[in-house]
């Protein structure tokens, strides 16, 4: 059942996102609250760790990019990609390298 | 709608009220408080987070419009709140480890302490008395005395006896004052048992499962039931036997079956129970789970829309309202408790984040939280009856929570 649902969802999710690429304001909402969820509004750390610039500054962004279009295995840090473009994650993480200064 | 001073400046004059109250002299806040407050009930009286802003609503569910904002609450990107057990004074719990004690009537901050860098919610003791937080960093539960917020005692979660803390979820109050809590990073259930005076034994359960993500009490403070993300099932604590210790259930549910992406932790805080069914969110997947309370078997899984986050029961125990994760939670579902069928949905807008009924059941409201509003429902003709714009609305709490153990 679980697999039928997947099927499903997937080409559906995928052409939603074709159709309207998000805008700046859509992706700065979107990473203050659907990662802030895990993350904290203001990324200092929940069930997720903080991602503040000082956390970050060992990672380039394609490396975040491939976390967050991935996710970490074996961890409740989810991929994203089903909702979530290539050009979107890189654009998150470089927010959360500059500290939200885009 | 006034605004009110950022935290700092507001702490200070507090300071001293809350020296004065620990010495015993309590009425002297009511004393103090500049304007006088309209002599009315709390009983149809909801607060409501404000998340982006740090601040809370209140909510008058009988005029249908918020009465009154209270600011300066710091980060409440996943607060939550309790009540007192006068339903007139409120605890927030911050993200930030801010603990707030508001009053719902003149729209006052009473006393507020920044008791850890990262917390996660609490729970107020059976006799009212004690507000206990579960930290994420210092990881562990932190207990107040609910007049004052004077730290009463630390429960530091250690893990192994070593310098590193596993964070704290699901933290409840029980029947005989006492506090169930869960270990995200060790898998364990503690109780904190505060029934002989402000000095608790601690009981603990290990190995109760692979990263607990959220708990639940029944509401007759029975059951405890936490949620596990890192493997399948959940684990039970009988509390009117918690020596046999934690057991655990549905263990077989969504074994070998593929997970989607978890994109926002579920939660378990409203237990939906109807007649000897509950219905819980599944992790991963897009199914709502029915369990029969007596044997606590799986006896039905419901497909719905998306990831379920909430799944609410109808005071009148007819329906379950269900929201979603995103990209799903611009969707409310309804479901029939008697066919598990799905009788109604709802698109309220984008970001549903949470849903309350009022006490007995004529309204339910929900948080609409990209769309900056929270509406009202009459949820037996799913009419409208508000619209009310509050910025980045998430929980809302009926005040009757004030009389329910483990809310
Ligand atoms: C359901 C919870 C959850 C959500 C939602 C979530 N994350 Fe995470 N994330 C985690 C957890 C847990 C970790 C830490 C994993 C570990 O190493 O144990 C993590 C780790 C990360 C890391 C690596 C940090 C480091 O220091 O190694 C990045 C970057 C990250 N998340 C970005 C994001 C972004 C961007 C989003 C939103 C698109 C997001 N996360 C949403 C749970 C979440």
């Amino acid at each position: 059942m679980a697999g039928w649902t997947f099927l499903v969802a997937g080409p559906a999710v995928a052409s939603e996102l074709q159709e309207h690429a998000r805008t700046p304001s859509a992706l700065e909402q979107m990473v203050r609250q659907d990662c802030g969820s895990c993350h904290g509004l203001t990324f200092k750390g929940g069930l997720g760790s903080p991602l503040l610039p000082e956390n970050l500054e060992n990672y380039s962004v394609e490396d975040l990019s491939s976390i967050i279009l991935d996710g970490l295995p074996g961890t409740a840090m989810p991929p994203w990609r089903a909702i979530i473009s290539e050009s979107e994650a890189a654009w998150m993480a470089r927010y959360l390298k500059t500290g939200g200064s885009k | 709608m006034p605004r009110f001073f950022p935290a700092k400046t507001r702490r200070s004059p507090f300071r001293p009220l809350a020296t004065l109250i620990a010495i015993g002299a309590a009425i002297a806040l009511n004393a103090c408080a500049s304007s006088p407050v309209a002599l009315r009930g709390t009983a149809d009286l909801a607060t409501v987070i404000a998340r982006a802003s740090g601040e809370v609503a209140v909510l008058d569910t009988s005029n249908k419009q918020f009465t009154g904002i209270i600011g300066g609450l710091g980060d409440l990107s996943h607060a939550s709140i309790v009540y007192a057990r006068d339903g007139r004074f409120a605890f927030v719990f911050g993200r930030d480890g801010g603990l707030t004690k508001i009053d719902i009537l003149s729209h006052k901050i009473v006393v507020r302490t920044l008791q850890a860098g990262n917390s996660i919610g609490g729970a107020i003791s059976q006799d009212g008395k004690l507000v206990a937080v579960a930290n994420y960093e210092p990881g562990g539960v932190r207990v107040f005395d609910a007049e004052t917020l004077e730290l009463v005692a630390d429960i530091p979660t250690t893990i192994d006896g070593g310098p590193d803390r596993s964070k704290v979820i699901g933290l409840v109050d029980a029947p005989g004052n006492r506090f169930v809590f869960s270990l995200w990073d060790t898998g364990e259930i503690w109780i904190a048992d505060f029934s002989a005076g402000n000095t608790p034994s601690v009981t603990r359960y290990q190995n109760i499962g692979i990263q607990p993500y959220d708990a639940l009490i029944t509401p007759d403070g029975r059951y405890y039931i936490a949620g596990l993300f890192g493997e399948d099932g959940m684990a039970l604590l009988d509390l009117w036997h918690p020596q046999s210790g934690p057991q655990r259930i549905l263990d077989h549910y969504g074994k070998g079956e593929e997970r989607l992406p978890v994109y926002k932790m579920p939660h378990l805080e409203g237990w939906a129970i109807a007649g000897k069914r509950a219905f819980v969110p599944a992790v991963g997947r897009h199914e709502v789970l029915v369990i029969d309370t007596e044997t606590w078997q799986e006896v039905g899984r419901i497909p719905v829309h998306g990831q379920p986050v909430f799944v609410m029961a109808h005071p009148d125990g007819r329906h379950v309202w269900v929201n979603f994760s995103v990209p799903d939670y611009d969707t409310v579902q309804i479901i029939d408790t008697q066919t598990l069928a799905i009788d109604g949905e709802l698109k309220p807008g984008t970001g549903v984040l949470h849903m309350e009924f009022s006490p007995r059941g004529d309204q339910v409201w929900l948080s609409v939280r990209d769309d900056n509003k929270v509406v009202g429902y009459d949820p037996y003709t799913l009419k409208p009856i508000a619209e009310l714009p509050l910025p980045s609305p998430s929980g809302i709490f009926m005040s009757d929570r004030a009389g329910r153990i483990g809310l």
